[in-house]
């Protein structure tokens, strides 16, 4: 092949991505040409019709934004409006909701490390043509993701669009003796995380490190859930309120999601490696512990072993949900008093994907007078083509096939979930 | 052993506008999976794997509503493919929670959540794809029931009719044995008017429902927007109540519009 030639690979459907989204890349020789990571899902435009809807609906509409998180989807919403209204929430339903967002961390992260990204490092198409040669690994993943599932379905009675959540608390909240028939489970669960860990790291990683700007919430005791200040590893530190004013999105021709930048440092990364890197020591010693006996470095640079730290946050929040459920009390009331007035309030949580950022302003009859949200791939979306440039060039003598495979890998690192940031990945690399 | 093998029926899953609950729905039937793996090959599942076989399909689930020129085509091609067509959750049977835009200005709507306008292609209406395509079944919900989806995949590979009930949520309250929050506390709740099928999810959770599964077969939904009127409710809350997940379903539609006239 000669040096100038320029090559196209094209997969006209990414798989194993949350939505719809293409990947053009294009090479000359050696030489990366362009990168574009094309995301077609329709737009649905929910900051639009949200107008006119009153607060209390907000959690129920904005869960439709991602079946695979709509519980990060409600907490942003609620604490958002909680801030505009000034409403202060029990310590317990802090405390279940912890749980509540433990629960979908668990189902999303064991859906994405076995089912989304585990096949790409086995070389099968599928979690279900990779259980035929690894049934058990399956069969551990399936099991753990329906732990994470059982905890969201007896909070919110169902897996997917969970109806609990309301803005002061819960429309109704678990008992205790409910709460503790999770736990065989959940203990079951925290050892095959653990086992998990172990198995994720003997995997094959690309060498392929970058230097970051991570973006996650900081809180002075935990690792981030609901609460926190916003901070980078190079110096951002700023509450909810100030997002606007420090990150910007642009509009892109090529994607019907809002590209999101760090005013004056450009493009950064949210999601697990983000708050891993940025929160080690807010992690419980058993998580710590996996960490290293699994030869995770802090800050963890390569976005190929997010596979590692997803499992490390498995560690966490099987750990956290146990502990919240031994701590537990039912709060007197399952939500505060509420009462509409014009305000603006701002919040930002943890979705399993990374930071959530909420908006609204309402009326003083509590209706929506606009509305803003920044998904996490939204967020992700420069970096992963900022990745994919510096991953190409690495292994742009290989043959195409190989390419789209890794940078296929490469995209699925961030657990794209598209539906967010709206959706589909086509694959589409030229060379000359 | 006989050396000829019958070929698994072949199953596909196509996405459309959504949010991608519906067929994670597949994917959460945790106990289930590797067992309709085994009973048919999913032959097409980009969320779940990069193998994707062309085509034809005996069976194709459809996930999402139709909301730009392109998936009105697309649509199409899906239609000639499956021999089986069967729409799963709100947006592919009613249009969705992005149908609300079917009563606004679209293109306001672009310039409120898009910065470069022009770079957006949409259709005016977001729509079920039973108005674009001859369906075999409807399965409803926002999200579906995975039980009712196994269902329903087990009942077409059978042959036979599934067994997806079309009577109220009220009917699944009463065997829960839920006293009626609405006659009992007051609470604004559209179930007598919404199919079954979540298992009275909302009125369990000390909450009204708000519909996701879409309006039942004979709903009489002006007696309920009287009973919504007595308990207090106003008619723009009473037009927000029809107007959400399954907003452009027709029995919600004329309701939601009825109230919003008077």
């Amino acid at each position: 092949m000669s040096k100038q030639q320029t090559r196209t690979i094209k997969v006209d459907v990414l798989a194993r991505v949350e939505g719809e989204g293409a990947l053009y890349i294009k090479l000359k020789g050696d030489q990366v040409q362009d990168v574009k990571l094309n995301i077609y899902e329709p737009p649905r435009f929910f900051e639009a019709f949200l107008r006119g809807r009153h607060f209390s609906e907000l959690p129920d509409v904005v869960a439709r934004i991602c079946g695979i998180c709509p519980i990060a989807y409600q907490m942003s919403a609620v604490h958002a409006i909680e801030r505009a209204l000034g409403v202060a929430i029990d310590p317990s339903v802090r405390q279940l909701r912890r749980l509540f967002y433990c629960g979908e961390w668990i189902e999303s992260h064991a859906l994405h490390v076995y089912m989304l990204h585990a096949p790409d490092f086995l070389g099968y198409p599928d979690a279900i043509a990779m259980a035929r040669d690894h049934q058990s690994i399956v069969q551990q993943g399936l099991r753990l993701k329906k732990a994470g599932n059982r905890i969201v379905a007896l909070m919110g009675g169902r897996e997917i669009h969970p109806v609990s959540a309301a803005v002061g608390g819960f429309y109704k909240v678990p008992s205790k003796s409910a709460l503790k028939d999770l736990v065989d489970e959940l203990k079951w669960a925290l050892d095959a995380s653990l086992a998990t860990a172990r198995w994720a790291s003997g995997l094959d990683f690309p060498e392929f490190e970058q230097d970051y700007e991570f973006v996650s919430l900081s809180h002075s005791d935990e690792y981030p859930f609901n609460e926190g200040r916003i901070v980078s590893n190079r110096g951002l530190n700023i509450e909810a309120s100030e997002y606007e004013e420090n990150f910007t999105e642009q509009h892109v021709q090529h994607s019907n999601a809002l590209h999101s930048v760090l005013r004056g440092h450009d493009s950064y990364m949210v999601g697990p490696m983000a708050r891993f890197n940025l929160n080690f020591d807010k992690l419980p010693d058993v998580a710590q512990q996996a960490a290293r006996d699994c030869g995770l470095q802090v800050p963890c640079c390569n976005p190929f072993r997010s596979i590692v730290v997803r499992a490390i946050e498995l560690v966490f929040a099987c750990h956290e949900a146990l502990r919240v459920i031994r701590g537990y009390e039912p709060p007197p009331l399952p939500r505060a008093q509420t009462r509409a007035r014009a305000a603006t309030g701002q919040a930002a949580t943890e979705a399993p994907r990374g930071l959530l950022f909420h908006r609204y302003a309402l009326d003083q009859n509590g209706l929506i007078t606009s509305a803003k949200i920044v998904p996490p791939t939204s967020q992700n979306q420069k970096r992963i083509e900022e990745d994919l440039r510096h991953f190409v060039s690495q292994i742009a003598t290989r043959p195409s096939e190989e390419i789209t495979l890794k940078c296929e890998q490469a995209v699925r690192n961030y657990d794209p979930c598209i539906s967010c940031a709206t959706h589909f990945l086509r694959l589409h690399l030229e060379r000359d | 052993m006989s050396s000829k093998v019958r070929r698994k029926p072949r199953m596909a899953v196509f996405k459309f506008a959504s949010c991608d609950g519906c067929q994670l729905s597949l994917l959460d039937a945790e106990d289930e999976l590797l067992g309709v793996a085994r009973a048919l090959d999913i032959a097409y599942f980009p969320e779940a794997s990069s193998a994707m076989l062309k085509g034809p399909y005996d069976i194709g689930l459809v996930e999402g509503s139709i909301t730009t020129h392109h998936d009105a085509q697309r649509i199409q091609d899906v239609r000639r493919r499956c021999k089986t067509l069967i729409t799963i959750g709100a947006c592919a049977t009613a249009g969705g929670i992005q149908a609300l835009r079917n009563w606004k200005d679209v293109d306001e709507f672009i310039r409120v959540v898009y910065a470069t306008p022009k770079y957006i292609n949409t259709l005016k209406l977001s729509t079920p794809i039973a108005e674009h395509v001859p369906v075999d079944f409807e399965l409803r919900g926002c999200p579906i029931n995975k039980h009712q989806l196994i269902e329903l995949i087990t009942a077409t590979l059978a042959g036979r009719k599934p067994n997806v009930p079309t009577y109220s949520v009220c009917l699944e309250c009463k065997r829960k044995g839920n006293v009626c929050i609405a006659v009992a506390q007051g609470v604004a709740c559209i179930g007598p008017v919404t199919q079954a099928g979540c298992g009275a999810l909302c009125p369990s959770f000390d909450r009204g429902c708000y519909g996701c599964y879409g309006p039942m077969e004979s709903s009489n939904t002006e007696s309920l927007s009287h009973q919504l009127h007595i308990l207090g409710q106003n008619n723009a809350e009473i037009t927000r109540a029809f107007r959400s997940f399954n907003a452009w379903a027709w029995q919600f539609r004329k309701a939601g519009e009825e109230s919003e006239r008077t």
